[in-house]
């Protein structure tokens, strides 16, 4: 890696200024996709500002109404708490299959989402559940917040502090993991929220994650798999890689919705 | 059997230091006033080099120095050498273009070296080969083996149509009259994948010199440290063996990968001695991926002549071959030697043909990787058996019983060159199927059906040569090396044991097989025996490890040395003991008098041999320390049947192996343990290959699966618990009756895997699978077979 200034702030305001202070900085979470960028020489930031020494960024917090996800939470801390488990067993679930136990035991929400790799997990649970992204500055609607391809709404010195998760009436998740990389080469979040059902693709999409309308409304008229075993969504936007087609991809939604459905049934 | 000898699952001493973090690999060696090497490698897979300018590199900070191939030409460095020499058809020798350490005028693959520095830092030779401007004039690539044989870009100037050699073995004239009288014939296009191997240890490379004495010593992960030594000081260094010292630690993994002379350890060593410092290199993942020799790599169609009983008369067979872009050290005898000569595989086919073209393009070089040359025979074979058994309506065990060499056969000759000593093929196949529980099979389908899965079956009854390899066969077959093995055992003055062995152990749990051999022999505790193995300067020579040639070869001369010292240790018994030598002998570590109660323990007779006070010194040397050379008669014919059981899940294309069963041959057993662990190992690279592992090359040369997010290298999670056992008939020209198992997983497996999905999928109407059976592959073939049923 090229060289850089380390700093570790104290807090979410020092985080702030330590960004925007520096020419060209950057936030490390748990490192699991800034630090393989770093030593592959992918990218040069002048300054690494490292949110691990910030208690109160870590944490799970749950009420009648969802979960609060700290950014600094691991995948593996969502996966095994009980608060998930018992408010959004699906959400859990999702965090359990997220690379492997290293990966998710220093890989944080926070990073994830931040980063919108396409083929993420995380993504797709925000959008299926509706969540609320809590940063620094505002709280932005997951509907809101991914904007493509490693594109979030996140200004410059922005830093995502939370998320939020209302509770569904029932969810489910189901991931075709890349043979690879584990991560999805499609993901499909089924959910029915209170407002209305939601079906959610990571993976797949030329554009990051993305809703199947399709789906959600043929779910609201019977939440049953057979209900979307026959709506496939055109592979014209989808990608196409050495691991699977646009077509194959396509036909993994479909079967990974109606596994999703079944599940959540 | 003794708890520490022969036949014993001793646990492996090794596994405490590899375990916790005490293994010395080479990595791990710190040299005083050390620098450390960067490569810089070509982003083209194709590319005249019109200018290397290094200048800004030579200034940036700590670098010691910058060297080009035009640097090392200068000095006199020599390319690197190959050590198999094919002949055409025709006579002709094989194509063999230069291959320096460092490029010089044309890059022939992504990755190929272009450049070294030298800093104090890695970090610092890696910032400053950055500022090294390279001017490069891209050229067409040569990528694909049909359109290299077209010849419009030459991968060397020296190779038209990008031949390496056109060669062949068997009478063709015979194969052509056996199909002339055929009942049937069955066809098949196969392509064996190119792998990755992808060891858990990467490449590494320390030069050093001694300013006082002038000798060089080269750390480095190799499975052979001799034939680095002799490779490198002989052919591009140019320095003599007593000024040149090779050393290979702990070495995490090898299967294949390690065995060849690479350009590292030459540059490392040029540069120790020209700067006087000790020069250090480490692949990165992401080098060894485009530096590392590939494995496999073979396209080929073959066909089967059968008579009406289904009785094989004839096997014809044509395989391009990929060498990548350079010979590398074994390449050439690797899709010839090592593969036709096993295409008779376990059956009795008269006549055998086979024609391979080896071709040069602008990838990787590819040279052996665990099994080398066998799992190409044995796919081939075993998938066109599966297919012509499909095709006259005999069942899948019907047919290779028909056709299987007999008990009363053997020795036996097949038609191409090889003779085999031994095997039971009947009954290692009964064995297996007993063991994968053939008979419930319909009955876990038909379940499995219940749920929307189906099942297949896949078997593969296999035959590889190992104990590589009878010197004298060899060498009339073009290698340029003997392939004996030495040992040394130095019993020491209290009875402790030390054994230099030439082979070398970077997995395969020497330290302890080799140990149990001579617990064993001299009737001493195993902790009493150290194992030393991965330095020229300490072991009298070695040919090293590589087609599980360590027991069969290796061992064999540990056998002939400890049959030298117990012959001196009880000339020196019955001097003390005042008996006739012929009366003694040697059990549970006593020398005795036979018959009588007056004995000598092993220590005793080790501390005589070393205090020699009224030796008869013109019949009776002091010490007790002796060496063997052993050179194998033939090789080894390790065999087996390994069964297969699938999963597929239609509606995505996954394969689950729910099931697979290995029965081996290979020989007399040492430590059950190990030979289940390496077995384990293999059957696991054999699955990956079979479902996962692809490595793929864009239209432009890049390698496109160039990392571990993208190459898929199989996982605990990817293979079942596995159901190993063994099947022993003995090796009849070694005293241990052994015949070798560190490759036969990898063999026999990939054919198991697909034959089981050919077989789960044919009422579907899938005919063939390529491999890797990925999971969008089985469902396109789903796909494809079912659009014309759908369409009937
Ligand atoms: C082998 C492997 C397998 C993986 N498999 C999967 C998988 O199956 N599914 C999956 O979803 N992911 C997978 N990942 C990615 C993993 O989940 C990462 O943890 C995640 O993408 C990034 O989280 P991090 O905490 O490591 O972030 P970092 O790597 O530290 O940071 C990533 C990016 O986010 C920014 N950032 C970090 N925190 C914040 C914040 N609070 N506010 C604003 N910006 C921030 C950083 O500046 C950086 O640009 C895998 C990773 C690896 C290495």
């Amino acid at each position: 890696m090229y060289d850089f200034s380390y700093h570790r702030a104290g807090s979410v305001a020092d985080a702030s200024s330590k960004l925007k202070a520096a020419e060209d900085g950057k936030l490390v979470a748990g490192g699991m996709t800034l630090i393989p960028t770093l030593k592959q020489r992918l990218a040069q930031p002048s300054d690494l500002i490292d949110l691990g020494g910030i208690n109160d960024l870590a944490g799970i917090k749950a009420d009648g109404s969802g979960v609060t996800i700290g950014a600094m939470t691991t995948h593996g801390a969502v996966a095994t708490s009980k608060d998930v488990k018992s408010a959004i067993p699906a959400l859990a679930h999702l965090a359990g299959e997220i690379g492997d136990p290293q990966v998710r035991h220093r890989g944080t929400i926070g990073g994830s989402i931040a980063n919108n790799d396409p083929a993420a997990d995380y993504p797709a649970a925000c959008i299926g559940l509706g969540a609320t992204i809590v940063t620094s500055k505002r709280e932005i609607a997951a509907d809101e917040f991914f904007k493509g391809l490693f594109e979030t709404a996140l200004a410059d010195d922005e830093i995502v502090t939370a998320v939020r998760f209302p509770k569904p009436k029932r969810a489910a998740y189901m991931k075709f993991p890349n043979p690879a990389s584990r991560y999805a080469l499609v993901g499909v979040f089924v959910a029915e929220t209170g407002n209305g059902m939601r079906v959610a693709v990571t993976g797949a999409g030329q554009n990051g994650v993305f809703r199947v309308k399709a789906m959600e409304d043929a779910l609201g008229k019977s939440f049953a798999a057979d209900a979307v075993a026959n709506i496939s969504v055109p592979d014209g936007d989808l990608n196409s890689d050495i691991h699977a087609s646009a077509e194959y991809r396509a036909h993994l939604i479909t079967v990974m919705a109606k596994r999703a459905v079944a599940a959540a049934e | 059997m003794t708890a520490t000898g022969i036949g014993a699952s001793v646990k492996r001493v090794e596994d405490f230091r590899f375990l916790t973090g005490r293994g010395r690999y080479t990595d791990d060696i710190e040299r005083p006033n050390q620098t450390y090497a960067w490569i810089l490698r070509s982003p083209h897979a194709h590319a005249l080099i019109t200018s290397i300018d290094t200048k800004k590199a030579a200034a940036a900070p700590g670098v010691v120095a910058v060297f080009t191939g035009a640097d090392l030409e200068a000095a006199g460095v020599g390319g690197l050498p190959c050590g198999w020499q094919v002949h055409s058809k025709d006579g002709a020798p094989m194509a063999e273009p230069p291959h320096p350490p460092l490029a010089q005028g044309k890059v022939r693959h992504v990755g190929d070296q272009v450049a070294v520095v030298v800093a104090e830092t890695r970090e610092q030779a890696r910032d400053a080969a950055e500022l090294i401007d390279v001017g490069y004039e891209a050229l067409p690539p040569v990528l694909d083996m049909e359109s290299a044989l077209a010849g419009k870009s030459l991968v060397h100037d020296g190779a038209a149509r990008n031949l390496c050699y056109d060669w062949h073995i068997g009478d063709k004239d015979a194969a052509d009259a056996a199909f002339a009288k055929a009942a049937h014939v069955t066809a098949i296009d196969i392509v064996n994948n190119r792998l990755i191997p992808n060891a858990m240890e990467p490449r590494a490379a320390i030069g050093d010199y001694d300013t006082a004495t002038g000798e060089y010593t080269l750390y480095t992960t190799s499975q052979n440290p001799h034939v680095i030594r002799l490779l490198m000081g002989a052919f591009v260094l140019h320095i003599p063996e007593h000024k040149l010292r090779v050393v290979a630690p702990d070495v995490g993994g090898g299967f294949g990968s390690k065995i060849y002379h690479y350009a590292e350890e030459a540059i490392v060593t040029w540069a120790a001695g020209k700067l006087r410092r000790p020069v250090k290199w480490t692949a990165e993942r992401s080098e060894s991926f485009v530096s590392d020799c590939h494995g496999r790599d073979h396209v080929t169609r073959a066909e089967l002549a059968m008579d009406k009983d289904g009785r094989f008369l004839g096997l014809k067979v044509s395989t391009k071959a990929n060498m990548g872009a350079y010979l590398s050290t074994f390449a050439p005898c690797v899709p010839t030697y090592l593969y036709a000569t096993l295409l008779a595989g376990v059956y009795t086919t008269p006549q055998i043909y086979c024609q391979v073209q080896a071709i040069f393009t602008n990838t990787v070089p590819v040279d052996a990787y665990r099994g080398a040359g066998r799992p190409e025979a044995t796919y081939l074979l075993e998938r066109l058996v599966d297919r012509a058994a499909r095709e006259t309506g005999l069942d899948q065990v019907d047919i290779r019983r028909r056709n299987f060499i007999p008990n009363d056969a053997f020795p036996y000759q097949t038609p191409v060159a090889l003779q085999y000593d031994s095997g039971d093929y009947g009954a290692t196949l009964d064995q297996a199927m007993g063991a994968a529980l053939v008979d419930g099979f319909a009955k876990r389908k038909a379940e499995a059906g219940k749920r929307g899965k189906r099942r297949g079956l896949g078997y593969s009854t296999y035959i590889e040569a190992c104990g590589i390899a009878p010197s004298a066969v060899v060498g009339s077959l073009g290698a340029r090396a003997g392939l004996f093995e030495s040992a040394e055992v130095r019993v020491h003055p209290t009875g402790s044991v030390t054994v230099f062995t030439g082979s070398h152990s970077h997995g395969q749990g020497h330290e302890t097989t080799f140990a149990q051999l001579v617990s064993g022999a001299l009737g001493i505790p195993m902790e009493n025996v150290d194992i030393v193995h991965g330095d020229t300067g300490k072991i009298a020579y070695g040919m090293g490890t590589y087609g599980s040639r360590s027991l069969a070869v290796g061992g064999e001369a540990i056998m002939r040395a400890l049959g030298r010292i117990t012959d001196k240790a009880k000339k020196i018994a019955a001097h003390i003991l005042e008996a006739s030598e012929s009366d003694i002998e040697l059990k549970d570590g006593q020398f005795r008098v036979a018959g009588t109660d007056r004995a000598l323990g092993f220590a005793e007779v080790a501390l005589a041999a070393y205090v020699p006070h009224k030796f008869p010194h013109e019949t009776l040397e002091p010490g007790l320390d002796e060496t063997a050379f052993y050179d194998p008669a033939n090789f080894t014919f390790p065999g087996g049947c390994h069964i297969c059981e699938v999963e597929i899940d239609p509606e995505t294309g996954e394969v689950e192996v729910v099931a697979f069963t290995a029965v081996d041959d290979v020989g007399r057993v040492i430590n059950p343990m190990i030979v289940e662990g390496q077995v384990h190992g293999g059957v696991v690279q054999g699955i990956g290959q079979a479902l996962l592992e692809s490595c793929i090359y864009d239209e432009d040369g890049q390698l496109l699966t160039g990392s571990c997010m993208d190459y898929t290298m199989p996982r605990a999670a990817n293979v079942p618990n596995f159901s190993v056992g063994t099947h022993t008939t003995l090796c009849r020209h070694n005293s241990l009756g052994v015949k070798g198992c560190g490759e036969v997983g990898a063999i026999g497996s990939p054919p198991a895997v697909i034959n089981a999905i050919v077989d789960a999928l044919w009422d579907v109407g899938v005919r063939d699978i390529s491999m890797p059976a990925t999971s969008q592959k089985v469902w396109q073939a789903i796909q494809s077979a079912r659009a014309p049923m759908a369409a009937e």
